[in-house]
């Protein structure tokens, strides 16, 4: 029954994985553009939701709906007078526009709050537990999990069921084209990108709830993102969340047997993926 | 009025000099067929009008305003759509999907909305929930030219429509074309073909190397005026005008 315990626990943990992973795959799969700062964001989204909590007092779940706009359009306007101007045929210069993004981020972060750790406080609910009989499970994590099927839910909603959703996905098959129905595509990349940074700041409130969190550890979530990603298959949103539970019950699994292999075996997990099935498991055609 | 007034078009790829002073008009409700070789010049006019290629404002007037420097999304809200050269259809987007794409930018009331468009291709209704890459190519042209008509445009580009299509197909595509032109939309047809575009033209123009160099009514136009057009080197000369 221990087994069956951890594997529960490391699903619920790849909830948290696929959160992580899904702005990601949204971005990458609309404009082809690999946001090497999406970390990053996560992290500065967690500061941003702990400024709410910690200075205005207000409840976690209130300050992530207050930072969800202000992220979307931070979103917005970093795409209209950034990246917009950098993705194109070549592959290098979004990467190295991220890239230097993701140590500005940082460093900013360290700045305006020092190195120390920070956590987002939820008093009971981070200690809450349902017994599920055949397991013992966190409420935080349950709602993490719930919330990153949502999301999912809803991205396949917006993509599959609505004009923007339309407009998305020609834009991504071919922005002349698009263009020619008269799609504006620098403003659909926009709406992508501040979509992608409201999940972000989605999964940075269920980060900043399960634990501590300083400037630098953007890079090591973007890795795990990438993993679930990769995994799932590019630009298929349910592939991520398969994605992400692969990473997070690896990881668990691996800390059952010995702490120290949490990571590394999450990344044992990854590379196993990428060698038998080098497209994903759910590839989608065309990218 | 003239609907699209083209005058001096010159246009680039980068430094190369694709059109050399093109001169070109489309009153309301006529259909233009602009023929020439490969190479000759005519997609780059088609995404020069269309908006993919810029160019000086004046250069090209919808409507006697100035739209040469406007991009793409600018100008298919003012009614001007594309069918373009080998099509083009979104595949991640169902055969409904493509057409309905076609309101994005201009949602109007016309002639063509969804239920129009599988009438005058009953095809495409059959075939509505499959994705557009299951499409034989006749039928994929279909639903370029249903995307392009679902805006009600007042202007309707055709780029090389019959390219890579049967005979047999290319007649049946052709055949919707009178219904098409009834609307009162107005044509510009690129094509290689060249009996196909002079039996649904009102006007014809001959273009080679950039300019064009022979224009007239269809009727007035003999096969040998139009075979020196496409190959020799004719200067640019009105028929029966």
């Amino acid at each position: 029954m221990i087994w069956v315990d951890t594997v529960i626990q490391g699903v619920l943990l790849g909830g948290l994985y696929t959160l992580f992973a899904t702005g990601l795959s949204l971005v990458f799969g609309i404009m082809r553009l690999v946001n090497l700062a999406h970390g990053d964001f996560i992290i500065f989204g967690a500061y941003v939701i702990l400024v709410l909590v910690t200075w205005m007092g207000l409840d976690p779940f209130l300050a992530v709906l207050i930072a969800m706009p202000f992220m979307f359009a931070l979103g917005y306007v970093l795409q209209i007078v950034m990246l917009n101007k950098v993705i194109g045929d070549e592959i290098l210069p979004p990467l190295l526009v991220t890239f230097g993004l993701s140590i500005v981020v940082q460093n900013v972060l360290l700045e305006g709050f020092t190195a120390d750790t920070q956590r987002i406080h939820a008093q009971e609910l981070q200690i809450a537990s349902v017994d599920l009989g055949v397991a013992t499970v966190g409420v935080l994590p349950l709602l993490t999990f719930g919330s990153a099927i949502l999301v999912i839910v809803i991205l396949q909603q917006i993509f599959y069921r609505t004009s923007l959703g339309r407009a998305f996905r020609a834009t991504s098959d071919d922005p002349v084209t698009a263009s020619l129905m008269g799609i504006k595509t620098d403003n659909i990349f926009a709406i992508a990108t501040g979509i992608a940074m409201v999940v972000v700041t989605i999964s940075a409130l269920y980060l900043g709830m399960r634990a501590s969190f300083d400037p630098a550890i953007g890079p090591a979530r973007l890795i795990y993102a990438f993993e679930a990603v990769i995994i799932g298959g590019l630009g298929s949103f349910w592939g991520t969340l398969v994605g992400g539970v692969i990473i997070g019950v690896a990881q668990v699994l691996g800390a059952a047997v010995n702490p120290e292999w949490q990571i590394l075996s999450g990344h044992v997990a990854f590379i196993i993926v990428l060698l038998v099935r080098p497209r994903g498991l759910f590839p989608k055609a065309g990218l | 009025m003239a609907r699209l007034d083209i005058q001096n078009l010159t246009a680039f790829y980068g430094d190369f000099q694709a059109l050399f002073g093109v001169d070109i008009g489309l009153a309301e409700g006529q259909t233009v067929a602009i023929i020439g070789a490969n190479g000759a010049g005519k997609t780059t006019l088609l995404r020069s009008i269309a908006g993919v290629l810029n160019n000086d404002a004046e250069m090209i007037k919808l409507n006697d305003r100035p739209i040469g420097d406007l991009s793409a999304d600018q100008i298919m809200p003012m009614g001007v759509a594309m069918v373009p050269e080998g099509r083009k259809l979104f595949q991640s987007l169902s055969v409904e999907e493509n057409l309905q794409i076609g309101t994005y930018g201009r949602n109007v009331a016309g002639q063509w909305n969804l239920d129009t468009i599988y009438e005058l291709f009953p095809i495409l209704k059959e075939k509505r929930l499959v994705s557009s890459t299951a499409l034989s190519g006749g039928q994929q042209q279909m639903v370029a030219i249903g995307r392009a008509l679902m805006s009600n445009p007042e202007i309707l580009l055709c780029d090389e429509i019959s390219l890579g299509l049967a005979p047999v197909v290319i007649r049946d595509i052709y055949a919707a074309f009178p219904r098409i032109k009834a609307a009162g939309v107005s044509v510009v047809i690129v094509e290689q073909d060249i009996s196909q575009a002079l039996a649904v033209s009102d006007y014809v123009y001959c273009m080679m190397e950039g300019q064009v160099t022979l224009h007239g009514k269809p009727a007035d136009i003999g096969r040998d005026e139009i075979h020196d057009a496409y190959f020799g080197s004719l200067p640019s000369q009105e028929v029966g005008a």
